[in-house]
């Protein structure tokens, strides 16, 4: 094993590099979660609702996007996308960050896909009877799912949410691929300037999992503090 | 469109092959089967250790998977990429840097598929398999494993679609998947990147949405097999 040098790594240019990636893809992930959770209750709501024409489109949705690799997503937005523009927004996009843009909406498309289901799964979760009874008190199919369903499939929806909110710090990875900068486009940069490439791989590994473990003990103190209610009905 | 596929379709499904290496779509299929595949023994041992009886194996096992788990499959890429030739003395193609990268990252997953499988079923299979006798070993193999794998059948299949995702990131170390395939066919064509792309994700589509459609089959026959008692 050649000699370790971590000290390259934590002060200067790279440092600030690395750093910047960090930050980048948190940026993104809190981004795309905020977008992507009430795209994946519309669709959640889509597929449950009492129409033929809502359950075929929201399935097309879910299983559309989650058949094709968030990396397809990716280029997909960055290369295909932007022809359906009219000239005047496709301009007016390639002087902004477009990389950034690309990837906030194939990872918005994509987790809300996911999350989708796990609301969907939730909300099933709750007794038909609730619905039933809610409908038959004369509340509408969507007052009835706010006031009814949705406060109870909360607490079964939070955790499966939280996991997806991991996979998706994980999948902000992928937007290397086209250039955003975030920490593995950084983590490939420092890596070609410095020939470090046990050391940085390491400390952005340890970046990732940091977050990775941040969540999954969030997840473990939401299931504490408000365990799902057997039979609560 | 239609002369798009005409000229590229032959690229687009094997690469350069017969003239070159084997690309293309045939290359995304061969990989994804092959990293299932060789991840399938590895994740049934982690899957063992991680309900195993002692604590030192457990525990280890459960901080491999979680390390894993918590990484994006991208970093795992780019550590086999340059730690294999470190380990193995010689440069490793791409081809064996994705397949090694795939293995061991699906083995996690599928060790954990292999747990719940076991934590499924009643605690008095081990318990009558251990009073008629048997070993942890024998009541494992003969007795738990046989009715868990069965179980498990649907989420292998959707493993197997994960993994065909996963295959796309070897675009990113320069492996002629279908993907990277696609990129370079843009790249000759320059104006349509909307069909080339799109035919890129319809490819996906078909094969994995098969493939879910599958699992479904698979799920309801199992489900009315249990009803029936079988």
């Amino acid at each position: 094993m050649p000699h370790l040098d971590f000290q390259l790594l934590l002060h200067g240019e790279y440092r600030d590099w690395l750093l910047g990636g960090f930050f980048f893809s948190l940026q993104l992930t809190a981004l795309t979660l905020l977008l992507a959770l009430p795209l994946a209750l519309v669709i959640a709501i889509l597929r449950l609702a009492p129409s033929r024409l809502a359950n075929a489109l929201g399935f097309a949705y879910v299983e559309g996007v989650r058949s094709i690799p968030l990396l397809v997503h990716m280029l997909f937005w960055y290369f295909g996308a932007p022809e359906l523009l009219p000239e005047g927004l496709r301009i007016w996009l390639y002087e902004g960050n477009v990389e950034a843009m690309a990837a906030v909406a194939a990872l918005t498309t994509y987790t809300a896909a996911y999350m989708a289901e796990d609301i969907r799964s939730g909300l099933r979760a709750v007794p038909a009877a609730q619905m039933d009874a809610a409908r038959a008190l004369g509340f509408t199919f969507l007052s009835s799912l706010r006031l009814v369903i949705l406060p109870q499939a909360l607490r079964i929806t939070v955790p499966p949410l939280i996991s997806q909110t991991l996979n998706l710090w994980k999948n902000t990875s992928i937007a290397t691929v086209i250039g955003v900068a975030e920490l593995m486009y950084q983590a490939q940069r420092v890596e070609t300037a410095s020939f470090r490439g046990f050391e940085t791989f390491a400390v952005v590994t340890a970046g990732y999992l940091g977050i990775s473990l941040l969540i999954t003990g969030l997840a473990v103190l939401f299931q504490r503090r408000y365990p799902v209610r057997v039979g609560s009905s | 469109m239609m002369e798009l596929i005409d000229t590229y379709w032959l690229y687009f499904l094997v690469g350069q092959y017969p003239k070159g290496p084997l690309g293309g779509l045939a290359l995304t299929l061969v990989l994804a089967s092959l990293g299932l595949l060789l991840a399938l023994p590895l994740g049934l041992l982690l899957g063992l250790a991680r309900v195993s009886p002692r604590a030192w194996l457990r525990r280890s096992v459960s901080g491999l998977v979680f390390v894993v788990r918590g990484t994006p499959l991208l970093m795992v890429v780019f550590w086999a990429y340059f730690f294999l030739p470190v380990i193995t003395g010689q440069k490793t193609d791409q081809f064996s840097t994705m397949l090694a990268a795939l293995v061991l990252f699906d083995a996690a997953y599928l060790a954990e598929i292999v747990r719940a499988g076991l934590l499924a079923l009643p605690q008095g299979q081990m318990q009558a398999a251990r009073s008629l006798g048997m070993s942890y070993g024998q009541a494992m193999r003969l007795v738990l494993l046989p009715q868990a794998l069965r179980h498990m059948l649907p989420s292998l299949v959707n493993q197997f679609i994960s993994t065909i995702k996963e295959t796309s990131l070897g675009t990113i170390i320069g492996l002629t998947e279908v993907s990277h395939i696609a990129t370079q066919i843009n790249v000759q064509v320059m104006v349509k990147p909307l069909q080339v792309y799109g035919a890129l994700a319809l490819s996906y589509f078909v094969l994995c949405f098969g493939l879910s459609r599958l699992a479904y089959a698979l799920e309801a026959r199992l489900t009315t097999r249990q009803a029936s008692g079988g």
